[in-house]
């Protein structure tokens, strides 16, 4: 590795504490996020699907400091977001932003569409009122509104129009990273292609990277440049798109691969049906955590916990089924004392 | 300013308004009332605080349409001879302002420790809701009794007609804040959930400016509803508390303490002194708590109504 990525998590794990009995006694924790470790480039679009619950939003979510994490490390330009001190910290929200799921709940009511796009810029106190102004009408144009838009509310918009106003919102401080979390899941069909085809002009044209958080294939596949596959909070299978799609190596993504729905009722193809439900993430199961429903499933993979090995090129898969390639850990940095 | 006045033509609200029959007389009522009220020196007849107009020998004549009612008394005069319309006028100022004031200051009290309760949760919130709870369980008249005794015998009777103003605004403004604490407290919990939230705190705004700016407003519906019912509440407490002798002297009445000074003449057959404020004060509540009524159904976006 050249130089230092944009964006490296490393180890990070996130439990919430799942407290019972008479007097609240922490007995339990949810196992969200379970030592997931990624890197992203400049200009990048990883891809993190999986099924509901799997913690790809609890990730996305710790990456912005929305939750603080259990342990781990997050390397924004090199440096440990969870450990900066507090005006550095805020400096650093200007270049990290997210867009939500929900077009309907992540815009304040009560506020018109250029307070809410303004927003931002009083925080980090930038410019003066006629230069904000400016720069919401062009956030706005980017995003393809009408100036005439800003004086209205969310509730006069659509779900797409909506989605539309929250890009120009998390565009305006110029951030170098977004995190996507279901960007379009609750938009239309036709809508959806919208958005995202506006989401890569906008990245192509300013230049930020981005992690898009999804439960479908096809939405992932078609803006990433490398996919992560999560699995009860971790990550079982990460590649660059087109090898994920071509030569997926994990069975659990080739069941999911084989449920994307194909638009040809003629066209015959096997389907993996996966049996049972997902466990719960109290009690994930020992060994590999998919065997309770893997296909392939071997007399090792309750014992031991599969190793996370590097594959082909840049295409790395947590299975007892592969054991040729190099074992694949973070590059952690030296601690400074040894 | 007119581009408000003009949203607010268009609003659901405004439409609902001219709907309601009864949302329209109540509002026109506590407008009629208000405007008397506060205008009180200027339409008044008399002024019954000054000494000078107040004549013993014209005391308990009844109203004009009676016998022996003359045309400078229209609605008659109490026991020491004060024109009793006059006095009444006043004295609906002196309820009005106390209730308004008690709301404003449990308003202030109770949004502040709703929206922090709710906002930070945890032993916080507990602390602060028991603290409600045990507020609640103290009936407001004996805390009113208590204190008015204390104060009585620490200022003297005499100083205590000057203070009693602000002491009935704090007793009931005390008494009732964890009615707002606690509506403020569920609307935040309900709106913390929602992702306009979240946006806020990863544009980087503080605790402070997200529960002023974002939430808060968001909490408005309830309270402004909740307001409503507690003018009307506060009117009626100071009422009781003045019927009860604890608050407002003869000299200075509000409408309780004309009832209460009305009271003892009754079956000499001076009722008037009585029914009339009486009379006055059930309008008042009323058209209060009618107007809460249409804000409550017309604000809840659960009952739409055809």
């Amino acid at each position: 590795m050249s130089e230092a990525p944009l964006l490296a998590v490393e180890h990070l794990v996130k439990y919430f504490p799942v407290r019972s009995g008479l007097f609240g006694k922490q007995r339990e924790r949810v196992h969200a996020v379970d030592d997931i470790s990624f890197t992203l480039g400049e200009n990048e679009t990883l891809g993190l699907v999986g099924e509901s619950g799997c913690g790809k939003s609890t990730a996305g979510r710790t990456l912005l400091r929305l939750i603080e994490p259990t342990s781990g490390e997050v390397r924004f330009k090199g440096k440990n977001i969870f450990a900066l001190p507090p005006g550095e910290g805020r400096r650093q929200r200007r270049e990290m932003q997210i867009i939500f799921q929900d077009p309907f709940g992540s815009l304040n009511p009560r506020l018109t569409v250029e307070r809410i796009v303004e927003e931002p810029l009083l925080t980090h106190k930038i410019g003066d009122r006629t230069e904000r102004r400016e720069r919401v009408a062009d956030a706005l144009s980017t995003v393809g509104l009408l100036p005439e838009h800003m004086t209205r509310f969310p509730h006069e918009f659509s779900g797409g129009q909506r989605q539309r106003i929250m890009i120009a919102r998390a565009l305006i401080l110029r951030p170098k990273l977004i995190v996507a979390d279901e960007p379009v899941s609750a938009l239309d069909v036709s809508v959806q292609a919208q958005v995202l085809n506006l989401l890569n002009r906008l990245r192509r044209e300013f230049g930020f990277a981005c992690i898009l958080i999804s439960h479908d294939l096809g939405v992932i596949r078609y803006i990433s440049h490398h996919v992560a596959v999560m699995y009860l909070g971790q990550i079982v299978e990460s590649a660059p798109v087109a090898a994920l799609y071509a030569t997926p190596l994990h069975p659990y993504t080739r069941s999911l691969l084989s449920a994307v729905p194909i638009p040809d009722p003629r066209k015959k193809r096997q389907r993996i049906i996966l049996t049972g439900d997902v466990p719960s993430p109290i009690h994930p199961p020992s060994g590999c955590r998919f065997h309770p429903r893997c296909p392939e499933r071997m007399d090792i993979c309750d014992k031991e916990d599969p190793a996370m090995r590097l594959e082909a090129e840049g295409h790395r898969v947590m299975c007892h089924l592969y054991t040729t390639g190099p074992v694949w850990a973070p590059d952690l940095p030296t601690p400074p004392n040894t | 300013m007119t581009d408000r006045w003009q949203r607010f033509k268009k609003s659901a609200l405004f439409h609902d308004f001219k709907g309601d029959k009864v949302a329209i007389v109540s509002f026109a009522t506590l407008v009629l009332l208000f405007i008397c009220a506060f205008s009180a020196p200027l339409i008044a007849p008399y002024n019954p605080y000054d000494s000078a107009n107040i004549d013993i020998m014209s005391s308990e004549i009844p109203p004009v349409w009676m016998a022996g009612g003359t045309n400078d008394y229209l609605l008659g005069t109490d026991a020491q001879g004060r024109d009793l319309l006059s006095t009444m006028i006043y004295g609906m100022r002196i309820s009005i302002i106390i209730g308004i004031c008690a709301v404003a200051l449990q308003a202030v009290i109770g949004i502040i420790i709703g929206l922090i309760a709710g906002y930070y949760g945890g032993k916080l919130d507990g602390f602060f809701m028991r603290l409600a709870d045990v507020q609640l369980s103290f009936s407001y008249l004996m805390v009113a009794i208590f204190v008015s005794a204390v104060l009585q015998a620490a200022v003297g009777v005499g100083r205590f007609a000057e203070i009693a103003v602000p002491f009935l605004i704090i007793v009931i403004g005390l008494a009732q804040w964890p009615q707002y604490a606690r509506t403020v407290r569920a609307s935040v919990l309900a709106e913390k959930k929602k992702e306009y939230v979240e946006a806020a705190r990863v544009t980087g705004f503080g605790a402070h400016r997200i529960m002023w700016r974002h939430i808060l407003p968001n909490c408005m519906s309830p309270i402004l509803v909740l307001s409503t019912i507690q003018v009307a509440n506060a009117v009626m407490s100071e009422a009781a508390l003045s019927f009860l002798g604890l608050g407002m002297p003869v000299t200075r009445p509000s409408l309780g303490s004309l009832i209460n000074a009305g009271f003892e003449y009754i079956f000499s057959g001076s009722w008037w002194i009585t029914a009339f404020p009486g009379v006055l004060l059930v309008i008042l509540v009323l058209a209060v708590n009618l107007l809460g009524d249409f804000l409550r159904d017309a604000l809840n976006p659960k009952l739409y109504k055809g």
